[in-house]
């Protein structure tokens, strides 16, 4: 059976799979049945300043987008940090830890912008006994008005500037999380890196309304007739996620850096491709909160099953896999040309990538009187538009051309070597190769 | 002391209130906001959709879903309605096992068609509910359209007329207006007297009025109307029940079956309607099983359905027969019926087997008998009552086009007319396609 424990930045866990600093992780009771059930470790829900606690609305805080049957795809916050007492929270850590020594113990902190309050919490942090800490520069909402969160956060000279109070004044590992709220996720991954950071984990949630009541006329989640933007989360932001995971794992600036990888991971496959983009780990928020901590065996045993049929013997065999194949576009290769292939076995006629090509792409598709849909290879662009509407799976394909085939869209022959744009005859910066 | 399925002769009571009740409950309960949301989401809204084509009104079968799944029912059943006065009681009758839900693609796919029939039925009964009616009446053009039929047909020919501004007078031989609809269709798919709100509601349109107790041929003819209207409209049905002509027929209690469907349909007291504890019903079509299904539910002990060739020849569709199967109906495939036995009142039918010989029905010689307190006959139903002068076709008024009969300014459609299959869709589509001519000749 593959081996599935982690080291991330020096911290083990007996799985990759942990819970994000969130309600999950609020208190004992929660993080306990969370590794009862089978949790490689948690990031403890992000813990305040010393004095009166955060306080949180009274009304709803949470909205949602669904699928028709209910499926929950997004999840909108607009929660703070912990409302409960700093010293509980530390007690409470120091507890848990104590009984599962095996676990990774993470501690999200957020206190304000100046050095002596960290000075001040990272002490009695390590005196919990936690594995590391995890500084939450993420929080779109709430906090970012009081100089905290996402309002570091997108200012990469405050989060160098933090990170490295942090490892000045503790000797445990400091994970830095990232807001995606930002232009270029690059920009505070260098920041963090430069600071000394031992690690990014990403991403917080991202700013957003879920929906507008139209008999309020208010944004949802409504408190006495207002709204106010809230963090988006769950698996509508998944594509997201993995492509900031990406950036981070490609740059040369912050190579080797280890990813903590968060945002719509959901399933273990959500998880394995993280990883394969260049996470250590996987960190799970909302599915946790759609569906409680059980889903952790499906996470283990999907992972393990999918690593044993693959011969990956330790999660190290296949972290970072795809990163290398991550590129820019204009480095994709211009000859290689493919086509539409529809098989007709599998088509149930519904003519939606009819509808989709002719109304919207390249009039590629024909219908016959007895509906019978062909692809026209003279038009065909390869979008893969077809093949994302079709509800049949694996119904549409794209089928490479070989190379000397004659591409009849073009009336020329594939080229059997590649070319991407910056050879391209189109391109006035292309580097003249002749 | 309360009768049983098993107390002998013709009997009411057979089965307690409740159990009633429940038998004659909605076949197909309706769909809640949730489930319709879910049933809808699996509409794939087909390009130039198979479904839409199958339904003979041509309802926007995808566009009505995807209206359903953008939570606007009201804005879906205007969709349906515009094509489909009836579609409320279409929703509830239709044997969309043979029609839209046969092509749905994932009918063909996996066995399992989007639920178009109790969809529709959703989308229907909001605006029924709320007691609205979408469509206004045009301004008066001051041309009388006489409609002979309060049926499907009829109902939704006049409200097309009405929605042009003519003025309609529909005339029909039963004291209440609906046709079959009120008289025909099995009471469990149309229940809470469905049918009857639906014509009031049809109706609120204006510019039609019914009266109802009015036979042509006896009360009127079709030169008076002619004389005395702009148009005509026929939609009479079929009135004729077709005759076993089997020795002993003329027994008591052999019966039409679509008489003692009738009865159920207008009975007040189920309890107190009469069935015997030994029923045979002839027949292979909807009247058939429809007859079967109901006295077995009504708390008959043995119901056999005899149908004279084999079981892919009849009429029913699968889903019909397996339906009569469910409910405890026995149905024995060729035979046919040789004699009615009994003294007076018929107690056993004789039946003789068939095997069918390049398409001709041939008796075996060997025979068998089925006791019978009651017999129900539903061989078909044939074209009673038509007006002299016009052309027959086929036991039916001959049409062309949309409607049309030899006869200058009459218009013919629904079961009595020649063209498509005796369905309630089929008259409101032809109803409907009949008032468009109807219309288009008024003007010219
Ligand atoms: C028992 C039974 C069950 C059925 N079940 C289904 C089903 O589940 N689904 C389905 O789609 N179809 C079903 N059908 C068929 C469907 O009911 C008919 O196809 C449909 O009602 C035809 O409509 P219509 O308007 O042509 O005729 P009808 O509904 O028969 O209406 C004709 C009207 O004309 C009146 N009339 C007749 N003669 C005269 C006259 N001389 N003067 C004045 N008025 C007259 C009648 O009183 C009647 O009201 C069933 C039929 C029967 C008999
Ligand atoms: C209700 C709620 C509260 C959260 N609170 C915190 C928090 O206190 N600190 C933090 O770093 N992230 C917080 N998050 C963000 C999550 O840790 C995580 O980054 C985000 O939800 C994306 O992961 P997911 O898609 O698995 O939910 C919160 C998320 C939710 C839904
Ligand atoms: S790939 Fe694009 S252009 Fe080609 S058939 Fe599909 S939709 Fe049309
Ligand atoms: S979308 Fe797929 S299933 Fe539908 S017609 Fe096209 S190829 Fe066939
Ligand atoms: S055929 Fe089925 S899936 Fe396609 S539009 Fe009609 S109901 Fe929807």
């Amino acid at each position: 059976m593959a081996d599935l424990t982690t080291t991330f930045a020096g911290i083990k866990s007996p799985n990759p799979f942990w819970l994000a600093s969130a309600p999950p992780t609020d208190k004992e009771y929660n993080v306990r049945r969370a590794f009862e059930a089978g949790w490689g470790g948690v990031v403890w829900k992000t813990l305040g300043e010393d004095g009166p606690p955060v306080v949180n609305v009274n009304g709803p805080r949470y909205g949602a987008i669904w699928g028709a049957d209910r499926r929950l795809l997004g999840l909108n916050n607009i929660e703070l940090i912990t409302d409960r007492p700093l010293d509980v929270n530390l007690r409470e850590i120091k507890a848990v830890k104590r009984d599962y020594p095996d676990r990774a113990m993470v501690v999200s902190l957020m206190v304000p912008c100046e050095e002596d309050a960290w000075k001040r919490i990272l002490p009695r942090v390590e005196e919990t006994g936690a594995d590391g800490i995890e500084l939450n520069f993420g929080c779109p909402h709430g906090m970012a008005e009081r100089g905290m969160g996402s309002a570091v956060g997108q200012v990469p000279e405050y989060i160098e500037m933090v990170t490295r109070w942090c490892k000045q004044n503790t000797r445990m590992p400091v994970i830095v999380k990232l807001t995606p709220n930002i232009t270029d996720i690059r920009y505070p991954a260098r920041a963090a890196h430069r600071g000394g950071a031992d690690a990014v984990s990403l991403i917080n949630t991202i700013n957003s309304i879920t929906s507008v009541n139209l008999d309020l006329m208010a944004p949802e989640p409504t408190i006495d007739g207002k709204g106010t933007h809230g963090g988006y989360c769950g698996p509508a932001v998944k594509p997201i996620a993995l492509n900031m995971v990406a950036e981070i794992a490609r740059d040369a600036d912050t190579a080797g850096l280890p990813i903590s990888a968060i945002g719509g991971i959901t399933t273990w496959r959500d998880a394995a491709e993280f990883i394969a983009l260049g996470a250590g780990n996987a960190q799970v928020c909302t599915a946790v909160m759609t569906y409680g901590f059980k889903i952790v065996e499906e996470m283990i045993a999907g992972l393990s099953l999918w690593m044993d049929e693959q011969g990956y013997a330790s999660i190290d065999d296949f972290a970072g896999r795809a990163v290398p194949n991550v590129t820019d576009w204009q480095y994709l290769n211009l000859n290689y040309v493919t086509k539409a292939r529809i098989n007709q076995e599998l088509c149930i006629k519904c003519g939606r990538c009819f509808a989709a090509c002719e109304d919207t792409s390249h009039q590629a598709i024909s219908m016959s009187e007895d509906r019978v849909f062909d692809v026209k290879d003279d038009e065909c662009v390869a979008c893969n538009l077809c093949v994302n509407v079709c509800p049949v799976e694996d119904c549409i394909t794209m089928e490479e051309l070989a190379p000397g085939t004659l591409d009849e869209r073009t009336g020329q022959k594939v080229p059997a070597e590649a070319a991407d744009w910056t050879v391209h005859p189109n391109n006035p910066s292309a580097a003249a190769a002749e | 002391m309360p009768n049983s399925p098993m107390t002998p002769g013709i009997v009411a009571n057979r089965l307690p209130e409740d159990r009633l009740q429940e038998n004659f409950s909605d076949l197909h309960p309706p769909l809640d906001a949730h489930e319709a949301a879910v049933a809808a989401d699996r509409c794939y809204f087909c390009h130039d959709a198979p479904c839409m084509t199958a339904c003979p009104t041509s309802i926007d079968i995808p566009l009505f879903i995807r209206e359903i799944q953008t939570g606007r029912p009201d804005a879906a059943a205007r969709t349906i309605l515009e094509q489909n006065i009836l579609g409320g009681m279409c929703a509830r009758v239709c044997p969309t096992e043979t029609l839209c839900e046969e092509v749905c693609v994932r009918e063909v796919a996996e066995g399992k068609p989007v639920e178009i029939g109790r969809l529709q039925r959703y989308a229907t009964d909001v605006v029924m509910a709320a007691n609205d009616h979408p469509f206004e009446r045009g301004a008066p053009t001051g041309k009388h359209v006489a409609v002979v039929g309060a049926g499907p047909a009829g109902l939704a020919c006049a409200h097309r007329l009405a929605m042009y501004g003519h003025e309609v007078t529909i005339m029909d031989a039963r004291p209440r207006p609906g046709g079959l609809n009120e008289y025909g269709i099995a009471a469990y798919k149309t229940t809470g007297g469905f049918a009857a709100a639906e014509v009031d509601w049809l109706l609120k349109i204006g510019g039609i009025t019914v009266e109802n107790g009015k036979k042509l041929g006896r009360d009127f003819s079709l030169q008076d109307l002619a004389r005395t209207h702009d148009a005509v409209f026929l939609a009479i049905g079929l009135a004729g029940v077709n005759d076993l002509g089997t020795p002993g027929e003329d027994k008591d209690n052999v019966l039409d079956a679509v008489d003692f469907i009738a009865d159920l349909r207008q009975a007040r007291d189920l309890s107190a309607l009469p069935v015997g504890r030994d029923i045979v019903v002839i027949g292979g079509g909807m009247t058939a099983v429809d007859a079967a299904v109901q006295s077995k539910l009504l708390g008959a002990l043995n119901v056999a359905m005899v149908y004279r060739r084999g079981r892919e020849r009849m009429s029913a569709s699968e889903y019909e027969q397996d339906l009569a199967a469910s409910k405890g109906v026995h149905i024995i495939y060729n035979a046919q019926p040789v004699a009615v036995h009994g003294n007076g009142a018929v107690r056993e039918v004789e039946f003789e087997y068939t095997v069918e010989e390049d398409g001709k029905l041939k008796g075996t010689g060997e025979t068998f008998r089925l006791k019978a307190d009651q017999v129900f006959k539903a061989i078909g139903q044939r074209l009673d009552g038509a007006p002299e002068g016009l052309k027959i076709e086929g036991g039916k008024i001959a049409v062309s086009g949309a409607g049309r009969t030899g006869l200058a300014g009459v218009w013919a459609g629904g079961d009595c007319a020649s063209g498509g299959d005796d369905l309630t869709v089929t008259g409101v589509a032809q109803g409907r396609d009949a008032a468009e001519d109807i219309h288009r000749a008024l003007l010219a």
